[in-house]
């Protein structure tokens, strides 16, 4: 079984259609939304953890109807120019995605495939170096 | 026993050893204190954190015709600097903001852009916006002047921070039931994280706890150049508890520190913004400790276990200057990523940066291993011991009404 974390953007004329009951009903997905912010008749943003046998399958079906699909490790990125390796934010992100391994080194590190794009590490980063790209 | 004069003979040999504070704890553990003090002559410690009595001043140049800045008013990208001074000689802290900055309006403010970005943005290189507004003399008749300046036409631009370097500090946490935002970070309610800020083992004071080589006039590591330790710094507290190794429990000894500007590098001047609190300046310090006998080179060997730190709560204790310790911890433990207060284990940040600490030591000793960088004979002690007056709070006298 795959799991996959992905964010969709929704162009406005398909807000009304019911397209993530589809995924349930006919590809037998389990998803979990991690963030929506859909208004009407304006574009929509959906962050989606899609497990089951036919994941792929449910992107394609999605894409077919028109949405842009992007994995979610797209959405926040540490610009490590900027970062000034303090780990202030090791300890506010809920998913260990931003984590110290090397505790003689004590550098920071980001894993995407943790991250739930939850946002909430960015105020707390003191160089604010934590950027949500959509 | 070495003198300082023979480690920077050796330097300019290429004959001399020269190791980080890191790396001294592993010599000392196989050869032990006597042998490695014979063969080290320098130790290189390094820190890199948030430090708000930081600034810079210079001198922009005379205009045509002149103004006098100095009792009037002038602002660097919008934020306001200090004219207190002659014609074009202004001051900048890292704490700055604009006038119209929204500030804890919208509380926890956003703090994007401060005094401290300024000195980042100027040390990049970057142009920044000057905008005078003066009164007019018959010497300086000129009013207004509203210009871009960088840094590389300035007269002079220096660093000059009036507190940095914190010989120990505290470590944060936050007992209510809200979130706080402070300079140590955003703090969880209940207990539910704890900021510290010190690089331990590889701090400056930490291993020179005794102020024995580190003094007024000692040459530094500052902002990726060479500056100068110019005083003690603001809030200096060599009497703080001790434990038995001379490493001070508390926030304790601070340096007054000032170099070049214009040789520095924003990659080690960074403007940061702590949500809800401000904007303060990051700033890279490292010191080279000769190690003259054996005493020095047992202080430098010193871990992050025999480092001892105090658990200050920031929601009443901090703020009403209430001097409770919840807990005793030792940079091992905080930097483990867990400590336990109160029964209950906590995860822990750093807002000092080690691995930014550790860089500024191996740079350190790079440079003066390739004779970039000689050590110097402090010209005075930084004051310690019994006489040294303790640093005390605002003896408050309100004025009355009548007054």
């Amino acid at each position: 079984m795959t799991s996959r974390k992905i964010v969709i953007n929704f162009p406005k004329e398909k807000i009304n259609q019911p397209l993530v009951y589809k995924l349930i009903k006919e590809f037998n997905l389990v998803f979990n939304i991690l963030k929506a912010s859909i208004t009407p008749d304006q574009e929509g943003h959906m962050v989606l953890e899609l497990s089951g046998e036919n994941t792929e399958k449910g992107i394609k079906y999605l894409k077919e109807q028109g949405l842009s699909i992007e994995p979610l490790s797209k959405d926040i990125k540490v610009n490590w120019e900027k970062c000034v390796q303090c780990g202030a934010c090791v300890s506010i992100c809920p998913t260990g995605s931003l984590y110290i391994k090397d505790r003689k080194t004590m550098k920071v590190e980001f894993d995407p495939e943790k991250c739930i794009a939850c946002e909430l590490c960015i105020r707390p980063c003191p160089p604010r170096a934590i950027e949500v790209h959509y | 026993m070495k003198t300082i004069a023979e480690i920077n003979e050796k330097i300019k040999k290429g004959q001399a050893v020269i190791v980080t504070a890191e790396e001294i704890i592993e010599i000392v553990e196989k050869k032990g204190i006597e042998k490695a003090a014979k063969e080290v002559d320098v130790v290189t410690t390094g820190t890199f954190g948030p430090m708000c009595s930081s600034g810079a001043y210079f001198n922009f140049g005379h205009t045509k015709p002149k103004i006098k800045a100095g009792g009037g008013k002038a602002y660097l990208n919008d934020i306001p600097a200090y004219t207190g001074w002659a014609a074009v000689d202004l001051y900048i802290g890292a704490t700055a903001l604009s006038d119209d900055d929204p500030r804890n309006k919208v509380h926890p403010g956003e703090f994007a852009y401060g005094g401290a970005h300024v000195i980042e943005d100027l040390v990049a290189g970057k142009d920044v916006r000057l905008t005078v507004s003066a009164y007019g003399t018959d010497c300086y008749p000129r009013k207004h002047l509203d210009s871009w300046i960088n840094i590389k036409d300035l007269n002079e631009a220096v660093l000059f921070n009036s507190r940095n370097a914190y010989q120990n500090y505290n470590v944060a946490v936050n007992l209510s039931d809200k979130p706080i935002y402070t300079y140590l970070g955003t703090l969880k309610p209940k207990l539910g994280n704890a900021n510290y800020c010190s690089a331990g083992q590889l701090s400056p004071l930490l291993n020179d706890p005794y102020y024995k080589t580190i003094g007024i006039g000692s040459r530094i590591w500052l902002g990726g150049g060479i500056g100068y330790i110019a005083w003690q710094g603001t809030q200096h507290n060599p009497n703080a508890p001790r434990l038995d190794n001379g490493v001070p429990k508390r926030p304790s000894a601070t340096l007054a520190v000032i170099g070049d500007l214009k040789q520095m590098s924003s990659k080690w001047l960074k403007g940061v913004s702590f949500i809800g609190y401000g904007t303060t300046l990051n700033v890279g310090i490292g010191i080279p400790i000769p190690i003259l006998n054996e005493e020095m080179l047992k202080y430098t060997a010193i871990k992050d276990e025999d480092i001892v730190a105090a658990v200050v709560d920031y929601s009443v204790a901090y703020p009403t200057g209430k001097p409770e310790v919840l807990a005793e911890v030792n940079y091992k433990q905080v930097k483990s990523g867990e400590i336990e207060v109160n029964g209950k284990k906590i995860p822990t940040s750093g807002i000092s940066s080690y691995s930014k600490a550790r860089e500024i030591a191996e740079d350190l000793k790079q440079k003066i291993k390739k004779g970039e960088f000689l050590l110097t004979e402090k010209v005075a002690d930084l004051p310690s011991g019994a006489s040294t007056p303790a640093f005390k709070p605002l003896n408050e006298r309100p004025v009355s009404k009548e007054e």
